[in-house]
C-alpha cells in the first residue's frame, strides 16, 4: 500500500507556524493556552507506524519549544499524546479492516467519534504539559484550572479548523 | 540476550516512547545550565530571525501606541533635566562632567516574541552579545519593570518576564519605605503578588510599589505596580499583597535594557562579606 505523507508534512509546518507566530502571541487570559498543533497528531492516518507517530510528535513538540523558550516541555507532552493515541483509537472504535482508506477526521468518522477522540488526546497532552510546567504539588488547583480552560479552547479551535477544511467523501 | 531483544522489539512502541519521553525530560531538567550553551546557539539563529521578521510586520499596527508612550517618556525625562530646576541652593556647583558617576547604561530593544499565558513566560529581544547585552541585566519599559535577561546569543536575548515562577524582585512600598519580594503566582498577567512585607506596617490600597535599589540588577525607584488587594490571614506575620503591574506586559513594544556598570564590583563585595562569615 502506498503511503503518502506529503499532506502531513505540510500540515506539520503550517500548524507549528500558526502556533508560534499567532496563537502564542495572543493572550487569552491566564488560564487559556490553546495548542492547535495537536491537530497534526490527531490527523495522522490510522495505519501510521508507531515509531513514526512517536518521533514525528517529538519533533512537533520540539519545534514549538524552540520558539517559546520551553525546551522539552511541549516535546514531552506531545510524545505522551502520541503514546496514548493507539489506545484511544481502540477505545472509541477502530474502523474495520476493509475500510482501510478512512482517515481519523470528522468527514470519515463523524462528529461524535472525533469529539471524544480529540478530547481524550487533548486532555492527556494538557495534563502532562501543565503539570511539568508548574512542577509543584501546591499548584495542583492552578494546573487543573489551566487544563480545563485550555482543553475547552483547544477543542473549540480543533473542531472549527476541522470543519472549515473538511472535505466530504463522495 | 536474544530474548531481551525480542521482548524489546515486541514492545518497541512502548520502549521508543520511554526513550523519547526521557530525552524530553532531560532537556527540561538541564535547561538552565546546558541549554544556554549548546542549544541556544543552534536554535536562536533560526527562531530569532523568523520572529524578528514577523515582529517587523506586526509592529506597524502598534506604531500609534508606541509613539504615545515614547512622547510620555520624553516629557518625564525633560522634567528631570537640571536646567529646568531653579537654582535655590547657592552652594551647588554645576557638574560639567556628565559621564562621571553614571551607574546605569540604557539600550533600546524591540520585543520580537512575548507570552503571558504560560506559567513561565519569556520575552525575546532583538539585541544580544554584539550589542553588549549579557545575563542579569534589567529590562524595563516606560511604565515599569518588565524582567531580567537570562540568556543571550550574538544578536538576540531571552528575558525572564516578571510573569515567571522563578522571577523574584526586591520591591518596596514607596510611601512607607518597606521592603518585600515581588513574585507572580500565575493566573492573570495583570496581577502580581508582594510577599514578605511585615504585618505591622499600614499598607493602603493604591500604594505604589517600586524597585528597592538593593539588588545588583534593577536601578532604584522603577515602578512595579499599585496595590489592589491586601490579604492578612490570622497568625501570619507577613502580608500577601496583590497588585496591578505598572507595565502592560501583554502589549510590549520597545523596552530598555539596563546595564549596571558597577554590578561586578557590588557582587565581588557581597561575596567577600559572605566569605567572612
Amino acid at each position: 500500500m502506498k503511503n503518502n505523507y506529503g499532506k502531513d508534512i505540510l500540515r506539520f509546518i503550517l500548524l507549528v507556524t500558526i502556533q508560534v507566530l499567532v496563537l502564542n502571541q495572543i493572550d487569552f487570559g491566564g488560564y487559556i493556552d490553546p495548542t492547535l498543533y495537536l491537530l497534526f497528531i490527531l490527523l495522522l492516518p490510522f495505519e501510521v507506524p508507531g515509531w513514526l507517530l512517536l518521533i514525528s510528535s517529538f519533533f512537533l513538540g520540539f519545534s514549538v519549544d524552540i520558539f517559546s523558550h520551553s525546551t522539552g516541555l511541549h516535546a514531552a507532552a506531545s510524545v505522551f499524546a502520541a503514546f496514548v493515541r493507539p489506545g484511544v483509537i481502540n477505545l472509541v472504535g477502530r474502523p474495520a479492516e476493509y475500510e482501510a482508506n478512512l482517515k481519523p477526521g470528522i468527514a470519515d468518522m463523524g462528529f461524535r467519534w472525533f469529539f471524544i477522540y480529540a478530547l481524550l488526546i487533548v486532555l492527556a497532552h494538557h495534563f502532562i504539559l501543565f503539570s511539568l510546567e508548574a512542577f509543584r504539588f501546591e499548584e495542583i488547583l492552578y494546573v487543573l484550572l489551566r487544563m480545563i480552560g485550555s482543553t475547552a479552547f483547544t477543542l473549540l479551535f480543533l473542531l472549527t479548523i476541522e470543519y472549515i477544511f473538511m472535505r466530504k467523501r463522495h | 540476550m536474544r530474548h531481551i531483544l525480542a521482548f524489546i522489539w515486541k514492545y518497541n512502541f512502548f520502549f521508543l516512547f520511554l526513550v523519547l519521553e526521557v530525552a524530553a525530560l532531560i532537556l527540561i531538567a538541564n535547561k538552565s545550565y546546558y541549554q544556554a550553551a549548546v542549544l541556544n546557539r543552534a536554535t536562536y539563529g533560526v527562531s530569532g530571525n523568523i520572529l524578528n521578521t514577523w515582529s517587523g510586520v506586526i509592529s506597524y499596527f502598534r506604531l500609534r501606541d508606541e509613539n504615545l508612550q515614547l512622547a510620555g517618556d520624553n516629557i518625564r525625562l525633560r522634567q528631570q533635566l537640571t536646567r529646568n530646576q531653579s537654582a535655590t541652593d547657592t552652594l551647588s556647583i554645576a557638574v560639567m562632567d556628565t559621564s562621571g558617576g553614571i551607574q546605569y547604561r540604557y539600550t533600546l530593544a524591540k520585543v520580537i516574541s512575548n507570552s503571558t499565558n504560560r506559567r513561565d513566560n519569556y520575552i525575546m529581544l532583538n539585541k544580544g552579545r554584539k550589542q553588549g547585552i549579557s545575563r542579569d541585566m534589567a529590562v524595563i519599559n516606560a511604565n515599569g519593570v518588565v524582567g531580567t535577561i537570562v540568556s543571550t546569543s550574538d544578536n538576540f536575548s531571552w528575558v525572564m518576564s516578571v510573569l515567571n515562577k522563578h522571577s523574584k524582585i526586591s520591591g518596596r512600598i514607596n510611601r512607607l519605605n518597606q521592603m518585600g519580594t515581588v513574585v507572580w503566582q500565575g493566573g492573570s498577567p495583570m496581577t502580581g503578588t508582594l510577599t514578605d512585607l511585615p504585618a505591622h506596617v499600614k499598607v493602603k490600597i493604591g500604594d505604589t510599589i517600586t524597585t528597592s535599589g538593593f539588588s545588583h540588577i534593577f536601578p532604584d525607584n522603577i515602578p512595579i505596580g499599585t496595590v489592589r488587594h491586601i490579604e492578612l490571614n490570622k497568625g501570619d506575620h507577613f502580608y500577601t499583597i496583590h497588585f496591578k503591574f505598572a507595565a502592560d506586559l501583554n502589549s510590549l513594544g520597545m523596552v530598555y535594557i539596563v546595564k549596571n556598570l558597577y554590578q561586578h564590583e557590588q557582587q565581588e563585595l557581597s561575596k567577600q562579606v559572605i566569605d567572612e562569615k
